[in-house]
């Protein structure tokens, strides 16, 4: 494919729209569809076709705003319906050049309003399973330009101009990344693209698979070209049913357009990629635990060094890259570094998806530029607490993370002022907690899920984190002391230090942060057996933990 | 290294404050051994390959925050390693506490007291007592196996039979199965070990560091173990 082919599909794509007056998007990613927003597409699409309107019916991906689910999006008229049923498909139809229907018409400015998509430019606004929409709105434009029109240095160069940092998590600069790779000697080079996102509440790499899978090919492809890889995986939880098909879907359809496998786009530039599903272990999203997995061995992570960049997937350089990363990188290459920079903070650029959850009037997915504040994202985009109640934590990071209380609300959000609160940016999963959480339970919450997940290998995480969360258990059951606090805050410390990879190194993160924060939570429960926000049940329960059989659960 | 080798890399650092010098492939634990100064260590075990799991030969290096894994770290030139601070002397206690709380650490009835590596180890390091909870498992005591027992009880999930039966015997029978506080060593995919692939060489029993894996013969009488034939195999394997 040349770039002139490329242009007659995005013409063909464009002029298939015009042929219609009106459409209709609905939203079919996993949380609308899980409220059978795919009979609501059947019933549109019926309705439309014997309504004598030239409608076109488009099956998208996420909207972003899931508490509101079903959605239906209207164009022209730009109307956006929410909790809609297959029953008022009729209505729906009629209402595309009349009056919106008051009822299910969703108007949320300060929820759309402030937000920048880059990563979701397309989401809500594809059929995610066709590769002609995706053309269609400058999709492998970047793919072109690179393969055609840049050196492999240069697109690293632009990549590091635009400050893009690693979405997964660890903030490590993508262009050093690209560039260490690029320069690692080896007969073969691997991409890998980390899509096995596992923290509680964190949805955004499932939404961008299922929305935009396209893009995230197109950026594979466009590291490989600047890092000299020829093969590539997805390596994608099998509990994302959903992103997997559609990627599958995806990557068929790149391949017989030619712009995946020998000789894209007429270039002499070989790649391919293939999918791997995860078995559902958290700590296969570590790295080198994520390569042991590809290579069909026991998901359990390697000391570093030696990197994966210089001796990953099989011994060889290896580049992995978190889906948003990869998701990123299109429209830099399109835009250009600078264009880029200029969003953000000094030292975070660009923008960041964080998935809203737990007790917030708006959960589902956003996209904010780095910078606004806490504040901003929970109250305004959010819409803040629901049912009249009080803001307590918000916990970003998941279980590597910290929580936040409200004091620290103002702070923008990049990368260094969340470890300066004691948090972390994480791969943008947002837990809020109102004040019917009790923050001791919270770290239990998440101590125990490191527990479960931790795989093993190394004794601090294995099994200290079973430790702390003993000591939790019985403070949370009012029979703490003021040893058991001691001890626990010791194991943090030494956990921390000690474990082999970042699922031990972190585990602490929820324990100390409640401690930071909401210290007297815990001496509450100690001194007078009670639990302020009525949570645990102190004294009137076994203490958790101790048997074998109560942890298989988790396992 | 062969001694015709034209340049073989050298490399000077300070370990403890001494000044000692190193071939550039060597780790840490390497030359502090070779010059005398002691690293605890659990997992390692010269002849096999090393996978920094037991976390107890961490290292300060001058200059990082981090703790590095002496058994996997290679030298540089003009490092500064201390191997015993304060830090170190402290996280190793605790580290040794929660393997002992871990599982059931009794030395008193077990067929390696006096030959166990955990025993040897928390005596050099001074645990004299154990803060956390013991977490009083009742793991399986599998003795199938007409001349071995595998006690999970006391087993540290080293993992050196895992890496003894795969890269020296070339079995491959066991392995671990289950994941976190959950994982135990197995043999095949989960037969009894005398219904297993076993060979039935032994070595496995050799470098366990604890009784987990022992020789039935050895009950009641000392259980010295012998895995100081695994660098000799290795290097006549090589045909050097």
């Amino acid at each position: 494919m040349n770039l002139e082919e490329l242009q007659q599909i995005a013409e063909n794509s464009k002029q298939e729209r015009a042929k219609a007056d009106f459409e209709i998007n609905v939203c079919m990613g996993t949380g609308c569809l899980s409220q059978h927003s795919d009979k609501i597409k059947d019933e549109l699409a019926r309705e439309a076709s014997v309504s004598n309107k030239r409608i076109i019916v488009r099956r998208t991906g996420c909207m972003g705003l899931c508490a509101s689910g079903p959605l239906v999006f209207m164009e022209p008229i730009n109307v956006l319906y929410q909790h809609v049923t297959p029953e008022r498909a009729k209505e729906v139809v009629k209402s595309v050049e009349g009056a919106p229907i008051p009822e299910l018409l969703c108007d949320l400015r300060e929820h759309f309003d402030d937000q920048v998509h880059v990563v979701l430019e397309n989401s809500g606004r594809i059929d995610p399973e066709k590769i002609e929409d995706y053309i269609g709105r400058d999709g492998f434009v970047a793919l072109l330009k690179a393969l055609t029109e840049m050196t492999p240095i240069t697109v690293i160069e632009e990549i590091t101009r635009s400050g893009l940092k690693g979405r997964g998590g660890g903030g490590y600069p993508t262009g050093l990344k690209w560039g260490t790779v690029a320069k690692a000697v080896g007969d073969m080079k691997y991409v890998i693209c980390n899509g096995d996102e596992g923290d509680p509440g964190a949805f955004m790499d499932r939404s961008v698979l299922e929305s935009d899978p396209q893009r995230v090919i197109e950026g594979m492809t466009i590291a490989a070209y600047a890092v000299g890889a020829s093969r590539g995986f997805v390596y994608v939880r099998a509990e994302y049913p959903l992103a997997v098909s559609r990627l599958s879907t995806a990557l068929r359809d790149a391949r017989r357009r030619g712009l995946l496998g020998n000789n894209i786009c007429g270039t002499a530039f070989n790649f391919d990629i293939e999918i791997r599903l995860g078995a559902g272990a958290f700590v296969c999203g570590e790295e080198t635990a994520l390569i042991a997995s590809i290579e069909g061995k026991r998901g359990t992570p390697k000391p570093r060094p030696p990197y994966p960049a210089v001796s990953g997937l099989w011994g060889k350089p290896t580049l992995i890259n978190n889906v948003e990363t990869f998701a990123n990188v299109p429209p830099i290459i399109r835009n250009g570094g600078a264009w880029f920079a200029n969003m953000g903070t000094e030292k975070s650029k660009g923008t960041k998806v964080f998935a809203l959850t737990g007790k917030i009037n708006h959960t589902g997915l956003v996209e904010v530029p780095m910078g606004m504040t806490l504040r901003q994202i929970i109250f305004g985009i959010g819409g803040g607490v629901p049912e009249g109640r009080r803001f307590k934590a918000v916990q970003t990071g998941g279980p590597s993370g910290g929580c936040i209380p409200e004091e620290h609300l103002d702070i923008p959000v990049s990368y260094e002022s969340l470890i300066g609160v004691g948090s972390m940016m994480g791969s943008g999963g947002m837990i809020v907690m109102d004040d019917t959480s009790c923050m001791v339970n919270v770290a239990k919450f998440f101590v125990e899920f490191c527990m479960g997940e931790s795989c093993g290998k190394c004794i601090p995480c294995r099994a200290g984190t079973a430790q702390m969360h003993q000591i939790l258990a019985k403070i949370c059951n009012g029979e703490g002391t003021y040893a058991d606090l001691d001890v626990l805050v010791d194991l943090c410390s030494v956990i921390k230090e000690t474990s082999l990879c970042g699922l031990g190194m972190t585990a602490p993160n929820p324990v100390l942060s409640t401690l930071r924060y909401f210290r007297n939570e815990y001496i509450e429960h100690i001194e007078n057996k009670n639990c302020p926000a009525g949570v645990c049940a102190c004294g009137s329960r076994e203490i958790e933990g101790s048997v074998s059989g109560e942890v298989e659960v988790h396992a | 290294m062969s001694p015709t080798a034209t340049s073989v890399d050298v490399k000077t650092l300070i370990i403890n404050g001494e000044n000692v010098s190193a071939r550039a492939d060597q780790t840490i634990l390497d030359v502090a051994r070779e010059n005398g100064i002691f690293i605890p260590t659990l997992c390692h075990l010269d002849g096999l390959t090393d996978v920094g799991a037991c976390r107890l030969c961490l290292v300060e290096i001058k200059g990082s925050p981090k703790l590095f894994p002496a058994c996997v770290t290679k030298v540089e030139e003009g490092m500064e390693v201390d191997t015993n601070s304060e830090r170190l002397v402290h996280h190793r206690r605790t580290i040794l506490e929660l393997l002992f709380a871990e599982r059931n650490h009794v030395c008193a009835v077990c067929v390696a007291n006096g030959n166990c590596e955990l025993q040897a180890v928390a005596q050099t390091q001074g645990l004299t007592h154990v803060r956390l909870p013991y977490r009083v498992g009742r793991l399986e005591v599998d003795t199938s196996n007409e001349r071995f027992v595998a006690d999970h009880n006391r087993c540290i999930l080293c993992s050196r039979c895992v890496r003894v039966c795969a890269e020296i015997e070339g079995a491959h029978v066991w392995d671990i199965m289950g994941r976190g506080i959950n994982s135990q060593v197995l043999t095949d995919l989960h037969e009894p070990w005398g219904a297993s692939s076993c060979t039935r060489c032994g070595k496995c029993i050799q470098v366990c560091p604890t009784g987990a894996l022992f020789d039935k013969s050895k009950v009641g009488v000392s259980h010295p173990k012998h895995p100081e034939f695994l660098p000799y195999l290795n290097m006549m394997r090589d045909g050097q």
